[in-house]
């Protein structure tokens, strides 16, 4: 073997195409964590179980419509014809939903749904990484620390999507209305979904930077998860909220998401124009997103 | 002189890593040379202290040639991890510096990490991906194109006999699959120096020597300087090329297996004639390398240097006077001596900290399984 300089192999490569090998190594990462759920689908198909269960049982059961339009309820002593019944009803839904369809008004919530959980375990799997040493190996190689980070968080995201998307066409078949959907309302969803999914994986991803237990981990989740989830648009309107609640509501991320999907697929009129939402789930998916490649630089060590 | 050849030639070092025509010109120049290109690692002063008061490693300085293996013994918790984690960039020195080939541990990181391997003390490969695929991702991240890559781990995989193996997922591995598996990772971007911690923590007899081997085998096919820590003593005594005692964060001792085991006092031969009246003590004396001789009756219990070399010496001495060695032993001081008369303790009887021997448990757990 011939005596080789220092100034070879690996730092020539890296020197040259600093901008190229970035890419790379975040897709390298994001890949590796992807490689195990698209190469193992009864991965896929547990983790569509939960958003599923959410959509057949409680929207189905929650039957909101069925309560106000479908009753033989009438006042003795006043003989109101039925249809006048189903009008008050329908009006009754249409001013607090926005939709006489619930379950229709819900399944939007239920993207939203998804992408919170699926954001929630990316925190996990950086701590699992580090259980296992897998993330001592990752920093002992070149590969700089904002890029481990963002490579967890587009694993994450893309994920997310494509969950959404399923949840999506289940919700579909369950009954969903489609008189308003549009591939343009499709994709301005999947685009408010993306932002979203990106500030969620990045707030956990940096939860999980120093955690070395996951059971810490996922009680820091769950404690954050489930309480934004209802304090958001999710399950009902804001308006329907007490004001302490519909404060919180009104800056949650997940009610600007759903503001646009609830727009953008159901024809529900958006408080604001939703180009305001997007700009605020812009600014929150940047933000969180640095802060998480900040602190990595600080917190991933051995 | 001296400074034309510091100057900037490094090529006047031929592909056998001699001094081609330079070092002919005065012993000094060759011997500036010498300092100058063989120091491959430089550390100096190293301490890690942590949560303020534990003091983890102490102001520990030494140096690493190129092409030797250099060994820190010590048991758990005494530093040796985490001095090969300041080195290996994972966690930051509170004080003091190391120079790989020049580089610094604190401020050129990237640098470093991109010329030096490691093979950590835990299994640290994705055990639901297969060994190939973990492998091109450590290359991917090493940024070595494909074209390269595909054949480079072809070659590690059969280098380490992973061949066969290299498309099952990692979790139906053996344990010696697995610290072979690291190897090979620690290997993807041949490394100029390779650092290894505990590379055979809890494995059993056969897959130690088999990771010996292919140690042995590195280190003369690709040249490459290695770093190991162990708490092995046989382990550090027939790899290692200079060893460190390290003991409560603080290196004790470094030099080779042989010296270290001399300094305890060298060998004994214990050699008995045929012929109980006579005393050949002076005579035996007088031969050099040996130190001391002790007579009891027709036994002769002999301190001595190199007893390997002295022995047929001394029948053909014993011979030449006219009797006849009937017996002879030769006993060489262990590592282990060396180990107790410079710490004061046995290494068999250290326990380390909670979690090292925790770490150092799940590690042999999966080793087994």
């Amino acid at each position: 073997m011939k005596r080789t300089s220092v100034k070879n192999f690996s730092v020539e490569y890296i020197g040259k195409h600093k901008v190229a090998y970035f890419f790379k190594s975040v897709w390298s990462l994001a890949n590796r964590d992807l490689k195990k759920w698209y190469l193992a689908p009864v991965l896929l198909i547990i983790s569509l179980i939960q958003p599923v269960v959410w959509l057949g049982l409680f929207g189905k059961a929650f039957n909101l419509a069925g309560i106000f339009t479908n009753s033989s309820f009438n006042i003795p002593g006043l003989n109101i014809p039925k249809s006048v019944l189903d009008t008050i009803g329908n009006t009754f839904l249409l001013n607090s939903f926005g939709t006489t369809s619930y379950f229709s008004f819900l399944a939007v919530g239920m993207l939203a749904f998804i992408v919170l959980f699926t954001a929630m375990f990316s925190g996990m799997s950086v701590v699992w990484d580090r259980r296992f040493g897998f993330l001592d190996k990752l920093l002992t190689t070149p590969v700089s620390r904002g890029s481990i980070v963002l490579g967890k968080i587009i694993n994450s995201v893309v994920r997310a999507l494509v969950q959404a998307l399923v949840v999506l066409i289940i919700a579909i078949v369950l009954g969903m209305s489609v008189a308003n959907f549009t591939l343009v309302g499709v994709l301005d969803t999947f685009g408010a979904l993306f932002l979203l999914a990106f500030g969620m994986s990045s707030l956990f991803v940096a939860l999980g930077l120093r955690s070395t237990d996951w059971q810490s981990q996922m009680a820091v989740a769950n404690l954050l998860s489930l309480p934004l989830l209802f304090m958001s648009n999710a399950f009902f309107p804001v308006s329907a909220m007490p004001s302490w609640l519909s404060a919180i509501a009104n800056v949650n991320p997940i009610s600007f998401t759903i503001e646009i999907g609830r727009s953008a697929l159901l024809g529900i009129t958006p408080a604001v124009p939703f180009m305001y939402d997007f700009l605020y789930l812009g600014l929150f998916a940047a933000i969180l997103g640095a802060i998480s490649i900040v602190l990595s630089w600080k917190l991933l060590k051995g | 002189m001296i400074i034309l050849l510091l100057s900037k030639d490094i090529n006047c070092i031929n592909d056998k890593g001699e001094y081609k025509i330079w070092a002919d010109y005065t012993r000094l120049a060759g011997y500036v040379l010498h300092c100058r290109f063989m120091e491959v690692i430089r550390v100096n002063k190293l301490t890690k202290i942590f949560g303020g008061k534990t003091k983890a490693v102490n102001g520990v300085s030494f140096s690493v040639n190129e092409g030797e293996i250099f060994g820190f013994l010590g048991p758990n918790g005494a530093g040796k991890t985490t001095t090969i984690k300041m080195i290996t960039t994972l966690i930051s020195p509170t004080s003091g510096d190391a120079r790989i080939f020049g580089k610094s541990i604190v401020r050129n990181q990237a640098e470093i990490r991109s010329i030096i391997g490691v093979v950590p003390q835990e299994f640290t490969a994705d055990e639901d991906l297969t060994g190939y695929d973990n492998m091109l991702l450590l290359a991917d991240l090493y940024n070595i194109p494909r074209s390269v890559s595909k054949n480079r781990i072809a070659e590690l995989m059969q280098l380490v006999e992973l061949g066969a193996a290299a498309k099952r997922k990692v979790k139906t591995y053996s344990g010696g699959m697995r610290r072979r598996l690291e190897l090979a990772i620690g290997l993807v971007n041949h490394p100029k120096v390779l650092f290894l911690d505990e590379p055979t923590l809890g494995l059993d007899v056969q897959t130690r020597s088999a990771v010996w081997t292919y140690i042995k085998k590195l280190k003369k096919d690709y040249k490459m300087t290695l770093f190991m820590t162990t708490h092995y003593l046989d382990e550090a005594d027939s790899l290692c090329d200079r060893i460190a005692i390290i003991d409560h964060g603080k290196i004790i001792k470094i030099d080779t297996p042989e010296r270290l085991k001399e300094s305890v006092g060298g060998d004994i031969i214990t050699l008995t004639i045929d012929n109980e009246k006579a005393d050949i003590t002076a005579m035996i004396k007088k031969v050099k390398n040996v130190k001391n001789v002790k007579k009891n009756g027709r036994e002769y219990r002999i301190k001595a240097k190199s007893a390997d070399t002295l022995a047929p010496i001394l029948i053909s001495l014993v011979n030449r006077k006219g009797y006849k060695v009937t017996k002879l032993s030769l006993t060489k001081p262990t590592l282990d001596e060396v180990y107790l008369e410079y710490t004061g303790r046995s290494l068999r009887e250290e326990q380390g900290s909670g979690e090292d021997l925790m770490n150092s448990r799940r590690t042999m757990r999966l080793s087994r399984s």
